[in-house]
């Protein structure tokens, strides 16, 4: 046993550290999601530049052959900062469904550039009215004479629209399949958003879009969906992780409240009624980390998917509700100020409640993780 | 023990019901339903609807132009104005100025403030919170210095609910800066806002929405005629007022509607190809807010009939209808947010494309509704309150 990090993760984690603290301070992030594109191009490419990027993906594809474990510290700095960037969307989906769908000819042509910050990715899952379910119904891939010709629409690809290739989930002759779009390719259209915590995503509506033969991942031979469910559980490992940054950082900022904040001559954490609830977020908080850090580990370590799916469920059901608990509190004992813009604490409470909803909010994996006996 | 309503009662409610399904402005209901903001316009025209009908002020005595209904009528008048989606004015002319002018004001003061609240003339906004008196109410700092005949107001207020449309603030000021207790030098003044020296800044809230403001006094010229009740005896209004605040806030009928809306919205949206309405599991969570408030309606109810019976005010223990209403409030716009799923997380268009649909406005009012367990007396001061008053326990 041994819950620690590894020097190697240390060492990362702290240069990501710096590299936030000098570079993506509150009013500085808030400089970012106001610009046109809502993403740091210079953050972007640090990010790159750290190893960030690479540290997931097969050695033999130019990565590092690391797993959730490593990125946990990456996510949990993230989370406290707020980052922006789509920088999960691409690592633990886009990327990782080329590396794991596509043929050797397709993971040369891409994941060099998905390790140097040139070629981004974002995953196209979501279906509209269809909620979190993972498998594509109504986006369709026909052959044609022409070609592959993709039709439909993805709601809320967070990504999108800074995006060089989309990674899209299509129903096809033979079942789920991936391909790789162009999202400036003719038929392809986006409709961009920011979303309430800060994100850029886009609805995409794909019109007759005729895809070269090779945009097909894996020729279209295997069932794509299990790879995007095991794509989507990775994801969730790492989702869950940021909520442990992002919950660490409410807490944080709650506690200095609480001693500072002056009411009735004496700070205001001097009333038990209060101490009792930030104690219960600070639980809270260790009991979601312990299975944020389970969810890692088992996404990591096992080939069976019951196993996998059950890990992650229960991690998502639990901080699903931590970060639900623990974002109410930090803005009700905050007061008036909690609700401002002026105070990151109102930023994270967004970003605690779409993570809390994002990948299935609790009652979707309750339902998954009972379904699994 | 009989818990319906008198035929009375309920031909009242009939005609409240039928004049507002008339009178109410469609685009005023279509943006309550829709969880728009309301302009300064919209909240004007319906005052001035609700003046030219005489139901500006029910509960303002008759010789100042109030109804004459009683507790149990204007109950039901509030909970009509809910189920049909008509906003309340806001309370700080008709409501809480009012109150304190009828309570403490001269008949100079009633004469020349009370008919222009009623007919909707003068905006109102309250200057009460500060940003070191909050809950602690009895801290505020802002000076108010006599200079022959008027005050010299200098400091600032927070959390100035729709101080952007206000023509006229009502302030608690510190007058005697020598005071042994701090609740002895406190006074309560009347601020016209056109006055030079008042400067309005918007706090944005974490929906992007603008309602509440900090208003600055820089060296404000205040006529001593608009001080009401005495001088340093402020505190005595303030407390009558916060008991008002808190007799207002059963916003039962407006949970009602909303929670028919979340029922089809849940019927609307799907999960694994089955209305969301059918998964136990969502179903539980409306069920459970359905029960809390039904109880909170009888217990609403319970607090009216004592008031009816025993001719007094409702007491401390009312406070628990502001901890109860908000939290249902709350979990409403929680289980809404969370019936749309993905779609919640849209929130404003970029370059030049649009996102406005009812998903995208769910999540900013679940945002938007944590306010309500901190205004008005935060949850936790409502919770001493019974804690002290009701329950005797030590302070």
């Amino acid at each position: 046993m041994n819950f620690e990090h590894t020097e190697e993760q240390r060492q990362l984690a702290d240069s990501l550290g710096k590299y936030l603290a000098a570079h993506y301070g509150f009013e500085q992030r808030k400089a970012i999601v106001r610009s046109a594109g809502g993403v740091s191009d210079a953050a972007w490419n640090a990010f790159a530049e750290m190893g960030l990027t690479a540290l997931a993906l097969p050695e033999a594809d130019g990565g590092f052959g690391g797993g959730a474990l490593d990125l946990m510290p990456v996510m949990e700095a993230c989370g406290a900062a707020l980052v922006v960037e789509p920088l999960l969307d691409h690592i633990a989906l886009g990327a990782r469904l080329v590396a794991r769908a596509g043929s050797a000819a397709q993971r040369a042509a891409w994941l060099p550039g998905a390790i140097d910050g040139s070629v981004r990715l974002a995953f196209a899952g979501l279906e509209p009215g269809r909620r979190y379910d993972l498998a594509p119904e109504a986006t369709t891939l026909k052959k044609t004479a022409a070609g592959p010709v993709l039709s439909g629409r993805k709601s809320v690809v967070v990504g999108a629209p800074s995006a060089t290739r989309l990674v899209v989930s299509a129903r096809g002759d033979a079942g789920p399949c991936l391909v790789l779009v162009d999202p400036a390719q003719r038929g392809v259209s986006l409709q961009a958003c920011r979303t309430i915590d800060g994100l850029r995503a886009a609805d995409v509506t794909f019109t007759d879009v005729v895809l070269a033969s090779d945009a097909l991942l894996a020729a279209g031979g295997t069932d794509a969906l299990p790879l995007i469910e095991e794509a989507t559980d990775f994801a969730t490992a790492l989702l869950c992780a940021e909520a442990v940054g992002a919950m660490a950082y409410a807490n944080e900022a709650t506690l200095e409240y609480l001693k500072t904040r002056k009411q009735f001559g004496a700070p205001i954490g001097v009333n038990q009624a209060l101490q009792h609830r930030m104690v219960e977020m600070f639980i809270t908080t260790e009991q979601a980390r312990s299975l944020a850090i389970l969810a890692a580990s088992t996404v990591d370590n096992t080939e069976d998917a019951r196993e996998r799916q059950r890990a992650v469920s229960a991690a998502k059901v639990k901080i699903a509700d931590a970060a639900r608990q623990v974002s109410q509190e930090a803005v009700q004992l905050h007061g008036g100020m909690g609700m401002t813009e002026e105070l990151k604490v109102s930023h994270t409470f967004r970003r605690l409640t779409m993570i809390a909803q994002r990948f299935g909010d609790a009652d979707h994996h309750l339902e998954r993780y009972a379904a699994l006996g | 023990m009989d818990l319906t309503y008198s035929p009375d009662e309920e031909a009242f409610r009939l005609e409240v019901r039928q004049w507002l399904a008339a009178n109410l402005p469609a685009d005023i209901r279509t943006k309550v339903q829709g969880y728009q903001a309301l302009t300064k316009d919209d909240y004007l025209r319906w005052h001035r609807i609700l003046a030219a009908k005489g139901w500006s002020v029910p509960h303002w005595p008759v010789e100042w132009g109030g109804t004459g209904w009683n507790i149990t009528q204007r109950y039901i008048y509030d909970e009509e104005f809910g189920l049909a989606g008509a906003p309340p004015l806001p309370s700080f002319g008709p409501s809480m100025c009012a109150s304190v002018l009828l309570r403490f004001g001269t008949p100079a003061q009633k004469a020349r403030f009370l008919p222009r609240i009623r007919s909707g003339d003068d905006f109102w906004v309250q200057g009460y919170s500060e940003p070191g008196a909050g809950s602690d109410l009895a801290a505020v700092k802002t000076r108010a210095e006599r200079q022959g005949d008027h005050y010299v107001v200098n400091g600032q207020k927070i959390w100035t609910t729709l101080g952007h449309y206000g023509d006229w603030i009502f302030c608690l000021v510190r007058t005697d800066f020598a005071a042994e207790k701090r609740q002895e030098g406190i006074s309560f003044v009347l601020v016209d806002m056109k006055t030079p020296g008042i400067t309005v800044r918007p706090l944005i809230l974490m929906d992007g929405g603008h309602e509440v403001n900090e208003v600055f006094f820089d060296d404000v010229k205040v006529p001593v005629e608009n001080l009401v009740y005495e001088e340093n005896k402020g505190w005595t209004v303030a407390k009558y007022l916060l008991g008002h605040e808190r007799m207002g806030s059963g916003a039962v009928g407006a949970a009602k509607r909303e929670l028919a809306a979340l029922r089809a919205l849940a019927g609307r949206e799907k999960k694994n190809g089955k209305p969301l309405i059918e998964d136990p599991r969502f179903r539980d969570r409306l069920s459970r807010a359905e029960i809390e408030l039904t109880a909170l309606e009888i217990t609403s109810m319970r607090f009216l009939d004592r008031m009816r019976r025993t001719g007094q005010p409702p007491g401390a223990d009312v406070s628990m209808l502001k901890i109860r209403a908000t939290e249902v409030q709350q979990a409403i716009t929680e289980l809404m947010m969370q019936a749309v799923g993905p779609l919640a997380q849209p929130f404003a268009g970029v370059e030049g494309g649009e996102v406005d649909s009812f998903a995208s406005r769910l999540a900013p009012r679940y945002c938007n509704f944590r306010k309500t367990s901190i205004y008005a007396g935060s949850n936790e001061i409502q919770r001493n309150i019974i804690a002290k008053m009701t329950l005797g326990l030590p302070a």
